[in-house]
């Protein structure tokens, strides 16, 4: 690696200073699962990289019926998934923390991180953006909320302008009746990367059987993860059955334009698409069933 | 130009305070600066789990943090396992069955497996598997290493009631 200053602030005000005075290039380091490789491998130059793993707010998980889940933008995959509330509230989160890498990348990786590297990949993104999530930003500026899916706006770009950084990710609590699923594909069951993945979270009517929301969240089929609202709305005010779940299925299907790349083709991700969107609707309606 | 700054944290029970420019990783500082080259380099991004080292009880990759990161932590390497007179059981347990070939992923598998076994004392084949996920045997001598961990496991519950 290049070398590099270093410097780990303990607040956010701190942060946002060493941001705005220093002249050159600054990253914020959490886990450093993908920025360490980027850096080692990509040759860049680097002036600055900030440390925020030591800023509480970074690090928080906390959850309650109001104002839903927050979860800091540091906090790694295994405090996540470790943390009883959002065991009992957010199966989505639980899928993607627990796929994401195997134990020891776990132990480091970021959610926020995962979300500021902006891979078209990020399961954690899929699964945040099928619940609704809000990016909180905080800059020099003042304060931003960013609707998740807004906040991946290129591969590797994210929506973050020059000194500001991303303090933590906001997810509704859960409605009644609903249930939430992450899913993906993968050629090796652990510490692989998704050639396609699929979230999705359902809410139902009090007697279970009518759709009354839906948010479902495409993963490695366009530049970024994408919300599919033309799959979402054609599930709204439905009765549940397998043939509505089929048809938002091949809708997920139609919407895509994926590239073919080293990890799966153009075809197989189309194809994948459907599967997996049947699947985790599926999944995702018996989960609303068993929560009411 | 030189920016080393000073670190100081526990590593394998002992206070080390060391030097370390801020791009270096805990891997580099591990290996080539406390002298401790139990932890290998094989992949250097992650993959592979030789690097395998445990921060505070929790099993990470040392190739994917900076050696700066472990100011004022708690770290264990392969070489923290045994005391002087005997080998850790999860070493005797891989050396009974020959869990090893070249034996270059072996320190990986080691701490990962002691990371594995402080949680989760009798765990599944199906769970070991999972568990050891992060980290590969070139020599792909994978049901030898799952028969070290369940006799690992077993040894060290033995001692544990042997103890009662």
């Amino acid at each position: 690696m290049k070398t590099f200053d270093y410097e780990a602030p303990v607040t956010i005000d701190q942060t946002i200073t060493l941001m705005s005075k220093t002249r050159g290039k600054t990253l914020l380091l959490a886990g450093g699962t993908d920025l360490l490789v980027q850096l080692r491998y990509s040759n860049q130059d680097v002036d600055l990289v900030i440390d925020v793993k030591g800023i509480p707010e970074l690090n928080q998980i906390n959850y309650d019926e109001f104002s839903g889940l927050v979860i800091g933008a540091a906090a790694p995959c295994s405090q996540i998934y470790e943390s009883a509330p959002v065991l009992e509230n957010f199966p989505a989160i639980i899928d993607a923390a627990t796929i994401i890498g195997g134990k020891a990348i776990q132990n480091r990786a970021s959610f926020g991180g995962n979300l500021c590297n902006a891979s078209p990949s990020g399961d954690a993104i899929g699964a945040m953006m099928s619940l609704g999530a809000i990016c909180n930003v905080v800059g020099s500026e003042g304060v931003r909320n960013i609707p998740i899916e807004d906040f991946c706006i290129a591969p590797g770009k994210n929506a973050l302008e020059k000194g500001e950084m991303l303090i933590s990710i906001q997810i509704p609590s859960p409605r009644p009746n609903s249930g939430s699923h992450y899913l993906r594909f993968t050629p090796r069951a652990e510490m692989d990367i998704a050639v396609a993945g699929v979230g999705a979270s359902i809410e139902l009517d009090s007697d279970l059987n009518k759709i009354l929301s839906a948010r479902i969240a495409l993963v490695a089929v366009a530049p970024t993860p994408v919300l599919a609202t033309e799959v979402s709305e054609s599930l709204v005010g439905q009765k549940t059955s397998g043939s509505l779940l089929e048809k938002a299925a091949n809708i997920a299907k139609e919407t895509i334009s994926p590239i073919t790349d080293v990890r799966g083709s153009a075809s197989q991700r189309k194809h994948l698409i459907g599967v997996l969107t049947r699947r985790c609707l599926d999944i995702a309606v018996k989960r609303a069933v068993q929560v009411s | 130009m030189s920016n080393k700054r000073v670190v100081s944290s526990t590593i394998n029970g002992q206070q080390v305070e060391f030097l370390t420019e801020p791009q270096q990783s805990l891997l580099e500082c591990l290996r080539d600066t406390l002298g401790l080259t139990g932890s290998k380099e094989g992949c250097n991004d992650g993959n592979c789990g030789a690097c395998s080292v445990l921060i505070n009880n929790r099993l990470v990759n040392a190739c994917l943090m900076l050696g700066i990161e472990i100011e004022g932590k708690d770290v264990v390497t392969v070489e923290g396992l045994a005391d002087v007179h005997e080998l850790h059981p999860v070493q005797e347990a891989f050396v009974l069955e020959d869990g090893l070939q070249c034996g270059y992923c072996t320190p990986g598998f080691i701490v990962a497996t002691k990371a594995l076994l402080d949680k989760n004392a009798n765990p599944t084949e199906d769970e070991i598997r999972f568990w050891l996920a992060g980290n590969l045997c070139r020599c792909t001598g994978y049901d030898k290493i799952v028969r070290s961990v369940r006799l690992a496991s077993q040894l060290m519950n033995d001692a544990k009631e042997g103890l009662q």
